[in-house]
């Protein structure tokens, strides 16, 4: 008899089970209530617009689908509009999963140019959006703002501080803040 | 006599990039007996869509210091962004836990920052509406503004809902509410709670489904015959104004509804002029609603 349906066969070596168990250990135990239902996707502005399907994201990280889930591109279009986690029958925090994922990702090297520049500007200056060009210290000067607000922008040892916040964490090597300034990519 | 005091949380894109905003908000606090102390030193919230996504305990870490900075204030924080608000609620919340404090508070030696969990953040809403009320703000107004308006709430002001004071996380009015104190007339309109699209690191690495989220956003608007939109959040701000622009640019749309941050109107309600609140720095021209209100730039 031939099935009329094509099956996926998911290859053992491909199932790392040590990620619903690294998920479950950050507190994130309910995503193994999953029924599936779909109702995250339903609701999810980004998927409504993309592949995005965080169903399918959810069942995937179950599965222990840790390579699939960890350089899907996908994973960085969730918004985190919360809307999914406000709906899911079963209380999961997707939104909460999701980001959990991206962190993982990133520790595998999967980060975009774009996050990694935005990272870097948070570590040079304790913004992650800077005054970067005097344009913006005009337009504070014009309605009546000091050039420089209150900020780390007015107190370099608050800039070392949130250094030495990242040493710490080490999330200078995690955006590759040192090596991306000696081979001059950002 | 003021009677309402808070540590001013200002972020990194109203100080750095909608100063209008920051400037509307010094200028109409004062009518409010509101007095905005000031977080010497305070630096990104750390955003919640980006660096939340990269490493949660850089985030938590540089959460807690700006926390800390109120705390040495000993005042509670007022915020003006969703975002900066989500990251700053989620922190008070996660360092409740007495085991991630001491861990958190360990990162921090050496800063000087030690947080202690003695005070909270709150939206500019949650200021306005709860803590010095519709009434107190209706006083206030000599100059109501008659338009048409949708609002536009944004995801984080309301969740996650369990660590929200407002009960509810769909039909939420005190926005409108608010817009109404000033004169406005409030226009329902289709997926008022849908998301902007700035958010989650979308507007920085994913261009095109961020704009493309505000452009499903905006039809809905015109559709509704608005005057103006109003928002209570910085990042949305900036999605709606500048990213209108782009989204024209590159969906070949003509959009041009006019973006105003809530305590903009409200100080065009008090009698401040255009100018005085920034209207005549915004990428999609102001000048419509302006005429409409008997105003100009
Ligand atoms: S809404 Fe919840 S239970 Fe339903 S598929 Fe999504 S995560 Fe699973
Ligand atoms: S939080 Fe992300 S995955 Fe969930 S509905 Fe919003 S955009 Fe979709």
């Amino acid at each position: 008899m031939t099935l009329l349906i094509d099956r996926r066969v998911i290859n053992g070596s491909k199932i790392d089970g040590k990620l619903a168990d690294d998920m479950t250990k950050a507190g994130l135990d309910r995503i193994r209530s999953c029924i599936q239902c779909g109702t995250c996707t339903g609701s999810c502005p980004a998927g409504r617009r993309t592949a995005y399907r965080t169903r399918q994201l959810i069942r995937k990280a179950l599965l222990g689908l840790r390579e699939e889930v960890l350089s899907d591109p996908n994973l960085w279009l969730c918004s985190t509009c919360g809307t999914c986690t406000e709906r899911c029958p079963r209380k999961i925090d997707v939104t909460e999963a999701i980001l959990y994922l991206r962190n993982l990702s990133c520790q595998a090297g999967y980060m975009r140019p774009e996050h990694q520049g935005v990272s870097h500007k948070l570590i040079e200056t304790g913004h992650a959006v800077p005054i970067d060009d005097p344009k913006w210290s005009k337009m504070r000067e014009e309605l009546g703002l000091d050039p420089l607000p209150p900020t780390v922008h007015s107190y370099p040892k608050a800039v070392k501080e949130i250094q030495h916040i990242i040493k710490q964490t080490g999330f200078d090597k995690l955006v590759n803040y040192k090596e991306s300034k000696k081979d001059g990519k950002t | 006599m003021v009677k309402h005091r808070y540590s001013f949380f200002l972020g990194c894109v109203i100080p750095n990039r909608l100063p209008q905003i920051e400037a509307a908000t010094r200028l109409i606090a004062p009518k409010l007996d509101i007095e905005l102390v000031e977080m010497k030193g305070a630096s990104c919230c750390p955003a919640p869509g980006v660096i939340k996504s990269f490493d949660k305990d850089t985030w938590l870490s540089i959460t807690a210091r700006n926390l800390a900075i109120a705390e040495e204030n000993g005042l509670d924080i007022l915020v003006l962004c969703n975002g900066c608000y989500g990251t700053l609620i989620a922190g008070v919340h996660d360092l409740k836990d007495p085991v991630t404090l001491k861990r958190i508070n360990k990162i921090l030696k050496g800063t000087g920052h030690q947080f202690q969990g003695k005070i909270t953040a709150k939206h500019l809403v949650e200021v306005l509406y709860n803590d010095i009320g519709k009434e107190a703000i209706e006083e206030t107004v000599v100059n109501p503004i008659d338009a048409r308006f949708a609002i536009h709430i944004g995801c984080h002001l309301l969740k996650p809902s369990d660590i929200r004071p407002w009960g509810v996380v769909e039909d939420f009015t005190l926005v409108d509410e608010l817009v109404e104190a000033l004169g406005g007339t409030i226009v329902d309109y289709k997926l008022k709670d849908m998301c902007c699209g700035a958010g989650g690191g979308l507007r920085s690495a994913e261009l095109e489904v961020s704009l493309d989220m505000v452009r499903e956003k905006l039809e809905a608007m015109k559709q509704a015959k608005i005057d103006a939109m109003v928002n209570v959040c910085n990042f949305c701000h900036l999605q709606f104004d500048l990213g209108q622009m782009q989204a024209n640019k590159h969906f070949g749309t003509d959009y041009q509804i006019p973006v105003l941050y809530y305590t903009q109107l409200l100080g065009l309600a008090q009698g401040f002029t255009p100018k005085q609140m920034g209207l005549d720095k915004h990428y999609i021209s102001v000048a419509p609603f302006l005429e409409k209100i008997g105003m100009s730039v």
